[in-house]
């Protein structure tokens, strides 16, 4: 849980989640970001949560495929030979 | 024949095949050029007008493609240009209001929401509407909107993403991160409201 006291790693772990995620972050910080994952229950469950977010947000914005009308007339749009 | 017609000849032949094949990798992409086109746009009929002109405008401008970089990006720079040029004049200029929320906010709200007891994640994720995802992304700032949709729809790396919008890639990252906490937010308030 948080510890309240001074600097938090929590919140280091918070800030570093999106990135985290996004896999930009260098080797040290990866190594410093999942040693405090694998030891804090808090920040566990919100790693997970960010996790399955992606995935839903993802999800919901896949569009209806594209019209087959609309294939058809992008191809017309091709150079004649 | 002449020497130099004949290599006049020759070079119009591999002008054409270079064109069409061209003009076939981009084609190969329009499922993802609608997919992020139907998110950037308000309709169904504006998003078809955008991918036309985005294709009609790739394939006039083709000898400016550099073969061997990213078609992908490519085509994505024109769709969002076109898209800036389009109608950006009537949307709404950012929420420059500060964002107190952190990254945790929406998983925290959703947790003090809920029935009690500790939480799975993935029904956490659940008590969300996909619907109600969609109008988020749909209402966020425009500018907010281009870079979540790039990166977290269409999977362009933040220096894709910076090159396609034309931007520093400080910009794209301030702006996703930005982007992000906005749709949380927004989610956070209609999920408590619906609870």
């Amino acid at each position: 849980m948080k510890s309240g006291f001074g600097f938090d790693p929590c919140d280091k772990c918070e800030q570093m989640m999106q990135p985290y995620l996004d896999r930009v972050l260098t080797d040290g910080e990866i190594a410093e970001a999942e040693q405090h994952l694998d030891g804090c229950d808090y920040c566990r469950k919100r790693y997970r949560f960010e996790v399955e977010f992606r995935t839903f947000v993802r999800q919901a914005a896949v569009a209806e495929p594209m019209p087959p009308e609309l294939k058809e007339k992008l191809r017309a749009l091709r150079t004649p030979l | 024949m002449s020497d130099a017609s004949e290599s006049s000849a020759r070079q119009l032949a591999t002008d054409a095949r270079d064109r069409v094949r061209f003009e076939e990798e981009a084609l190969e992409l329009s499922d993802q050029v609608y997919g992020v086109a139907r998110r950037l746009v308000g309709s169904r009929e504006a998003a078809e007008d955008l991918v036309q002109e985005t294709y009609a405008r790739a394939f006039r401008s083709w000898r400016s493609f550099q073969p061997g970089t990213n078609l992908r990006a490519w085509l994505f720079r024109i769709l969002t240009n076109l898209n800036i040029d389009r109608g950006r004049k009537l949307q709404r200029t950012p929420d420059l209001q500060p964002l107190e929320e952190s990254d945790y906010f929406l998983y925290n709200k959703l947790e003090q929401s809920g029935s009690g007891g500790s939480p799975d994640e993935q029904r956490v994720v659940e008590r969300l509407s996909q619907n109600d995802a969609v109008t988020a992304l749909a209402d966020l700032p425009h500018d907010f909107r281009d870079v979540v949709l790039l990166v977290d729809l269409a999977d362009f790396t933040y220096s894709d993403a910076a090159q396609i919008l034309d931007i520093p890639i400080g910009t794209v990252m301030s702006r996703l991160h930005r982007g992000r906490r906005i749709l949380k937010r927004t989610l956070a308030d209609t999920a408590v409201e619906e609870a």
